[in-house]
């Protein structure tokens, strides 16, 4: 024999010890894994955005099966998603509605009223702890873009007049951006939605007016215009309670307000005055 | 003689240029903006109303809570309202009693000297001072009964009294101590009269030769009271290392210097409380320094609380030069202010009018790890590691492992930095975020 195929035997030898080894180990230690949890991975839009709470989307998917969370909570896959996984698993059809995330603020360069220069940290979270920025209402959007830099389906972008816009056909509505703004002036809302209170200033109204052309001056005339019961004031704020019935009259309430602070989200058409 | 210092520190141009100005009374103003929280802890609860004629020295605030101050009038008049105003310190509106003044300025009935002040005991001394509505006068503006009465397991046996006034350009506490040393030492009395303390330490810069010897001075009338003089060195006057300096104790981490046997109150504050015990007279006035190349009047003003700033400047002369930055309290550690249009607090131990001669933006660089932040912290830290951490939300190891509660915010690290990183801005926010997530 030579010293070639004695040097391939004894590999071969070793080959076939350690396999045998291997496929003990793996005999032995498998974990048994439910194998739906596998398929709702497949399912789920896999961008480990974490907008259902959990750690990513094999967490959610195990927390699915093992019963912990409802089979809607993937706010990117929607009604779809949340069909297939309830259909997989033998649930009731789950609904979903289609939420967007909208910015309930119109401070933008043009109409807020810068107090000083701002030369700290350009960071919302940072402006916001410290010196609040540099406008002069301190409910409104600071204006750094923290939001922008949040979304993980790139959905988001700065506008040019200091506002972030949210690109509605991309945006899944996970609520990440929601989480990341100190000034809780994002929200989720449905979709079909069309008339919000663009403002959060609950200060009188002569002094949100000095603060902002666009500012709420809680003066009170769309909740009059309103059918009864479904707009109220609260906080120097008018708020909508029962939106459907708002948006039917959407027309006539609009047309009250003196700030246009209320008003049909039509994508940032800059505020007359 | 011996001086004393503590480990770190930075020595920033100190600028002490109003050192020789007397302390002047500014007439008063005819409207007051008083408000409802100028101390930590708890705002005050109102006790008047839109319309109510109050005196001079009235309570006007109720302190909500142990930690908490009384708010009063700081002179006779009518409340005008009760709303938002600007405020130096939160930069946003809170509530403000707005008084209008009736220039009469008639004390509320029982003001005067009580015969018995130089008699009166620990509990009455602690009342007083509560009653009289008195906070640090450095600028932390935190409750001194609060100070005054610690549990009864900790003993005090040390009251520092604390006449550094490291900050740069503020000169009212060296002021006081010029003017009024007997008074302030009077003050220091009754605080070890308070507490119990067997020692009483005045300490002061050795940059204030004139305030030095005013206390040396005064001195040979008070045997329980000693001077010590400490080294030039900012932040010589900040609590534990003021305390490390004098007594070589350490407080230990998220300590309080009772738990080393010692209290410190300012300079300032001791008057207050020397006032409060004799006269029964509450804090409705203070000393602060304008300064700044932008002040046309610099000097040493005795004000009420609730004076604008824009008062205060118009008064004095006006600004001079194009105004880049105000800042309330010393260049080190005071805040950005956003309008002159906001009032005098207790805190306020200084206005700083600056412009481009002081004020120089910069872009800040990227770290070159050259730790210089570390050699100047007096506390101990790691800025550049804590910048970092917290940039990256990682607040859990700033804490614990970097100690981020630990900072006292003095500014020595951003000072130092030569790629301008505002270390203190991440800081703060690294602790605003940690309360936030409580």
């Amino acid at each position: 024999m030579n010293a070639l195929t004695g040097a391939l035997l004894t590999m071969a030898i070793l080959g076939l010890i350690f396999s045998l080894f291997l496929v003990l180990a793996y005999k032995k230690l498998k974990v048994e894994e439910d194998p739906r949890i596998h398929e709702i991975v497949e399912i789920l839009p896999g961008a480990n955005c974490g907008g259902c709470g959990y750690p990513g989307c094999s967490a959610y998917a195990e927390a699915v099966v093992r019963g912990e969370a409802p089979p809607n909570l993937c706010a990117p896959g929607g009604q779809e998603v949340a069909e297939a996984i309830s259909k997989l698993l033998g649930l009731e059809i789950a609904t979903m509605e289609k939420k967007v995330a909208k910015l309930m603020c119109r401070g933008s360069i043009e109409n807020a009223v810068r107090r000083a220069e701002y030369t700290g940290i350009e960071t919302c979270r940072v402006a916001d702890a410290t010196l609040k920025g540099d406008k002069a209402c301190v409910y409104g959007c600071l204006g750094f873009g923290d939001c922008v830099r949040s979304c993980p389906f790139d959905a988001m972008y700065m506008g040019e007049e200091g506002l972030p816009h949210i690109i509605e056909e991309k945006c899944t509505g996970c609520g990440i951006c929601v989480e990341t703004c100190p000034r809780d002036i994002l929200e989720l809302v449905p979709i079909e939605r069309k008339v919000f209170v663009f403002c959060k200033n609950i200060e009188r109204g002569a002094v949100a007016r000095k603060y902002c052309k666009a500012a709420c001056i809680a003066c009170g005339l769309c909740v009059k215009a309103a059918p009864e019961g479904t707009m109220k004031m609260e906080n120097n704020l008018a708020v909508i309670i029962d939106w459907k019935s708002v948006d039917e009259h959407a027309e006539e309430i609009i047309a009250k307000c003196p700030t246009k602070a209320i008003k049909l989200d039509e994508k940032f058409a800059e505020v007359e005055v | 003689m011996n001086k004393f210092t503590f480990r770190g520190g930075v020595h920033p141009p100190y600028n002490k240029i109003t050192s020789n100005k007397k302390i002047e009374a500014l007439p008063l103003p005819e409207v007051l903006y008083v408000p409802l929280s100028q101390h930590a802890g708890k705002p005050a609860k109102p006790l008047v109303k839109r319309g109510d004629v109050v005196k001079k020295g009235q309570k006007i605030g109720e302190a909500d809570g142990f930690i908490s101050a009384n708010i009063h009038a700081p002179t006779s008049g009518k409340v005008k309202s009760i709303m938002e105003h600007p405020h130096p310190v939160f930069l946003e509106n809170v509530p403000t009693v707005i008084i209008e003044a009736d220039g009469d300025d008639t004390w509320f009935d029982g003001y005067g000297e009580r015969k018995d002040w130089q008699e009166r005991t620990r509990e009455e001394i602690i009342n007083d001072v509560k009653e009289a509505g008195i906070v640090g006068l450095g600028g932390a503006a935190f409750p001194s009964h609060v100070k005054l009465s610690p549990p009864p397991e900790k003993k005090i046996d040390t009251v520092i009294i604390n006449g550094a006034e490291c900050e740069p350009y503020l000169t009212a506490d060296d002021r006081l101590m010029q003017e009024r040393p007997e008074d302030m030492l009077w003050g220091a009395r009754l605080i070890k009269r308070a507490v119990g303390a067997e020692k009483v330490y005045i300490a002061i810069e050795d940059n204030k030769p004139k305030a030095i010897n005013s206390i040396q001075d005064a001195l040979r009338e008070f045997d329980d009271i000693e001077l010590r003089v400490v080294k030039t060195k900012y932040p010589e006057g900040a609590e534990k290392q003021l305390i490390k300096a004098l007594t070589g104790r350490e407080v230990p981490r998220g300590g309080l210097p009772m738990d080393v046997g010692c209290l410190v109150h300012n300079a300032g504050t001791s008057i207050a409380i020397y006032e409060a015990v004799r006269f029964g007279k509450p804090l409705i006035e203070r000393v602060l320094t304008l300064s700044g190349s932008g002040a046309q009047g610099k000097g040493n003003y005795l004000v009420r609380i609730g004076t604008q700033f824009s008062y205060i400047v118009g008064k004095t002369g006006g600004t001079s030069g194009d105004i880049k930055k105000v800042i309330m309290g010393g260049p080190m550690m005071g805040i950005s202010q956003y309008s002159l249009d906001v009032p005098v607090i207790k805190g306020t131990s200084g206005i700083l009018l600056f412009t481009s001669k002081e004020v120089k933006f910069h872009e800040p660089y990227p770290c070159i790890r050259c730790s210089r932040c570390v050699s100047v912290c007096p506390m101990g830290l790691l800025p550049l590691i804590l910048v970092d951490l917290v940039k990256y939300g990682r607040l859990e190891i700033a804490k614990e492992q970097y100690g981020l509660l630990d900072c006292i915010e003095c500014g020595s690290c951003a000072y130092i930095c030569p790629s301008h990183i505002p270390h203190v801005q991440w800081i703060k926010y690294g602790k605003s975020e940690l309360r936030r997530k409580k």
